[in-house]
């Protein structure tokens, strides 16, 4: 691996820095309207629990093709994101819309299966109708040096996936510096990764914004070497209105408009919803709802 | 495609401006002794702000006598933990009043609001709050058996670059030392100046401990020759700097001298690129480039020359040149006509001596001083944009092929004032920091300050330290 690819150093301070910044920019008015809508496009509601049962997914599907039944012109979501057991059920409550199944698999959170068990759980989730899969990379084996491992079931799981979209979560609050997080990003796009996902949302540290910004700086390097435009998906903590719109930011300004899509750019979260919502309300009538207003799933 | 445009944000505080503005003499607002005054522009948008009493010699001969009172007849007197509860009164009153201030330094001087906002007056309030701690502290800062012992009366001479920043740089070490001031703040910028000077007298300071005296070149000629200063400290030009070197030269007055320069900002080929470029921007775009430490000679090893200036040309596509009072803009105005010519005439020199010029791209405001974020390559170390200080957002790039030829490159100026390295290994910066001859050297970062870190030059880039408890010793007799 070292042979086939260079390390690109990053250095923390400058990083958080340029993040901290970008977070200072103010989104106001029609650029948060459009930054709201974009955002609820962006999202993969997710529900990743042990307790998730059948009425729960269905519940939160209706809620990702209407999210405010009130507003006619509020957008859908982009993907509902369940366990592999209940894509079916998803998919049969989507039906007929926009909105798209994603799956996590590779046996999420941990990836500590072995390649049989990774692809069958893999290859499970889209029989059962999964557009899109949402792996895990080993981070056992990426920090104790044994990249060509990350690397190759990257590349296994692609080949089962074929043309359904493959997310690869690097976790990278377990990944320790953000030059790994580096490292970990150029690995997974190397190896055919559609998206590079933050985070399972299952450890302490998900989503930063500086986190982010190195991920978004490896997918400029990589379209700039390959002509290839690829993905990010941010997840875990990622609950308030100014949090999306900061990530907008960051896309925005380091890869370019032209990333601000769903094909592109994705927010892994399941409360987010309601505070876009609650904050869309606001710009319409110039005045907060209640939590109340806003239908909960 | 969805466009993201980012609608205006204007900043909403307004802040309290006179019509008029006196001079703050011996803790009274007063009329200059001939009536005489000018005005002070929004250099974005050439509205006039307020007229300013103009301090001619005989105002100046005022001021430094009501300093000289004061320091006689009161604050060399004072306990010197009193003389801290009034300077905590100060940075608490600059914390309070932040935003109107970073309104005003914003208006009067085309820095964008976010800078002043987040940078000037914060540091300008941590400046006091730093020295307030120190006023009852001064024998821990001595070499044993020395007692610490004021000098007197401080003329204080400021840039129009920080206003106000500028100005604690002085005020608050002058008075925690015992010292009391005359400040002399630029012509373009006095309004910061002036609301200073009502802090103080809210402050209830007792009076003619600082005194304001806004003016030109000439007022601060008259406070150096007025010959009743103890000390005079000048922040501005070289040129400026060395006719006061010239003039105080013998006469037995304290001086020192934080002056311009033409720091290297050296990028090796390991660095963190996407943060060495982060760094380039902060150093020379802060500000406008009216900054006396900007990173204004990158210094690239030619193994990565291109990779940088396409970088560094994608990202200058990114910054928003416009209204300084827009939360978003990243580019303001330049401070005055003046200075926006003489920028002009020295990009138009690099053009004619064949170097590149690569500029942002976007359209100018139509009224207001503003010039684009730009960078030239294929410059020459003997092009005057290599040499010559432009005070304005202009980079000039020249390529090294060794860590020896970078030092020998960064080195050879007359100025000596900051650096930046941009390396990831750790080593190579610490022996090319020590290296080079500069007051402040930045390892992997730019624009770093703390009121507890000294700030100063070698060479043409003046002497004294500002900052600090070195920022102590230029204040202070024994």
């Amino acid at each position: 691996m070292h042979r086939i690819m260079s390390t690109v150093p990053v250095d923390a301070v400058m990083l958080e820095a340029r993040a901290a910044a970008l977070a200072k920019r103010s989104i106001k008015n029609e650029s948060k309207r459009v930054g709201i809508d974009l955002a609820i496009r962006c999202i993969d509601l997710t529900t990743l629990e042990g307790k998730d049962s059948e009425g729960r997914v269905r519940s939160l599907c209706a809620k990702a093709m209407t999210p405010q039944p009130s507003r006619p012109d509020t957008p859908s979501v982009a993907t509902v994101c369940v366990y592999p057991n209940l894509v079916a059920v998803a998919k049969d409550a989507l039906r007929g819309g926009s909105v798209r199944v994603a799956s996590v698999a590779t046996a999420f959170p941990s990836g500590l299966s072995s390649l049989e068990v990774k692809l069958a759980d893999t290859a499970a989730a889209i029989a059962a109708g999964a557009d899109e899969i949402d792996m895990v990379i080993d981070r056992g084996a990426f920090l104790s040096g044994n990249e060509r491992k990350v690397f190759d079931e990257i590349v296994a799981v692609k080949a089962l996936c074929g043309p359904v979209h493959l997310k690869v979560i690097l976790e990278t609050g377990e990944l320790g510096t953000y030059a790994n997080i580096r490292r970990a990003s150029d690995l997974a796009l190397a190896a055919g990764a559609d998206v590079i996902k933050t985070s399972t949302g299952k450890v302490g540290t998900n989503a930063t914004f500086p986190t982010a910004l190195v991920m978004c700086e490896a997918l400029r390097d990589f379209a700039r070497r390959t002509g290839e435009r690829r993905g990010l998906k941010v997840a875990g903590g990622v609950r308030t209105t100014k949090q999306a719109l900061t990530y907008l930011v960051i896309v925005n300004e380091t890869l370019g408009g032209a990333w601000l899509e769903p094909d592109f750019f994705r927010i892994g979260a399941s409360s987010l919803l309601d505070d876009l919502l609650m904050q869309r309300e606001k710009l319409a009538t110039g005045r907060y709802a209640g939590a109340d207003y806003i239908p909960k799933d | 495609m969805t466009t993201f445009e980012y609608a205006p944000a204007p900043e909403s505080v307004r802040p309290h401006l006179r019509e008029r503005y006196g001079l703050f003499i011996d803790g009274a607002w007063q009329a200059a002794q001939d009536g005489r005054t000018f005005e002070t522009i929004d250099p974005a948008t050439e509205a006039r702000l307020a007229e300013i009493a103009y301090a001619s010699a005989a105002d100046v001969d005022r001021a430094v006598r009501a300093a000289r009172k004061g320091y006689e007849k009161y604050w060399r007197k004072l306990k010197p933990a009193d003389r801290a509860k009034y300077i905590f009164r100060i940075a608490r009153a600059i914390t309070e009043r932040g935003r109107e201030l970073a309104v005003l330094e914003t208006m009067d001087g085309g820095t964008p609001i976010k800078e002043s906002r987040d940078f000037d007056i914060p540091t300008a309030a941590a400046h006091f709050f730093y020295y307030a701690g120190w006023a009852d502290k001064l024998e821990w800062a001595m070499r044993a058996g020395r007692t610490p012992e004021p000098l007197g009366v401080c003329g204080a001479i400021v840039p129009w670059n920080f206003p106000l920043l500028m100005a604690a740089w002085k005020i608050a070490p002058a008075l925690a030392c015992g010292n009391t001031v005359v400040l002399k703040p630029a012509e373009t910028t006095p309004l910061t100046a002036l609301a200073l000077a009502q802090i103080v007298q809210e402050a209830d300071l007792p009076p003619g401990v600082v005194n304001v005296i806004p003016g030109d070149g000439a007022t601060g000629a008259a406070l150096v020759e007025h010959g009743g200063c103890d000390k005079i400290a000048f922040t501005g030009s070289t040129e400026v700097g060395k006719t006061i070197a010239r003039r105080l030269a013998g006469s037995g007055t304290r001086l020192t001298l934080e002056l311009g320069g033409k720091a290297a900002h050296i990028v090796f080929a390991d660095a963190p690129l996407d943060q060495a470029i982060e760094g380039v921007v902060n150093g020379i775009y802060f500000n406008q480039g009216h900054v006396c430490c900007a990173g204004s000679r990158l210094l690239v090893e030619e193994r990565v020359h291109d990779e940088v200036v396409a970088r560094l040309t994608e990202r200058i596509a990114t910054l928003r040149l416009g209204d300084p009072l827009d939360k978003n803009t990243d580019i303001g105005a330049i401070n005055s006509r003046a200075q926006l010519e003489k920028i002009d005439e020295l990009v138009r020199s690099g053009i004619a001596d064949g170097a590149e010029l690569v500029q942002q791209p976007c359209t100018l405001p139509e009224r207001g001083f503003f010039f684009p974020a730009s960078f030239f390559t294929g410059v020459q170390q003997s092009h005057r944009i290599a040499r010559e200080e432009i005070f304005g957002p202009v980079l000039s790039i020249l390529t090294f092929r060794t860590p020896d030829e970078a030092i020998e490159k960064a080195n050879n100026t007359p100025y000596g004032l900051s650096a930046g390295i941009w390396t990831d290994t750790g080593s190579k910066n610490m022996w090319v920091a020590q290296a080079l001859r500069a007051g402040v050297v930045w390892c992997n970062t730019f624009n770093q300050f703390d009121p507890a870190s000294p700030f100063g030059g070698y060479r043409e880039s003046g002497f004294g330290r500002e900052g600090g408890v070195h920022g102590l010793y230029e204040y202070l007799a024994g």
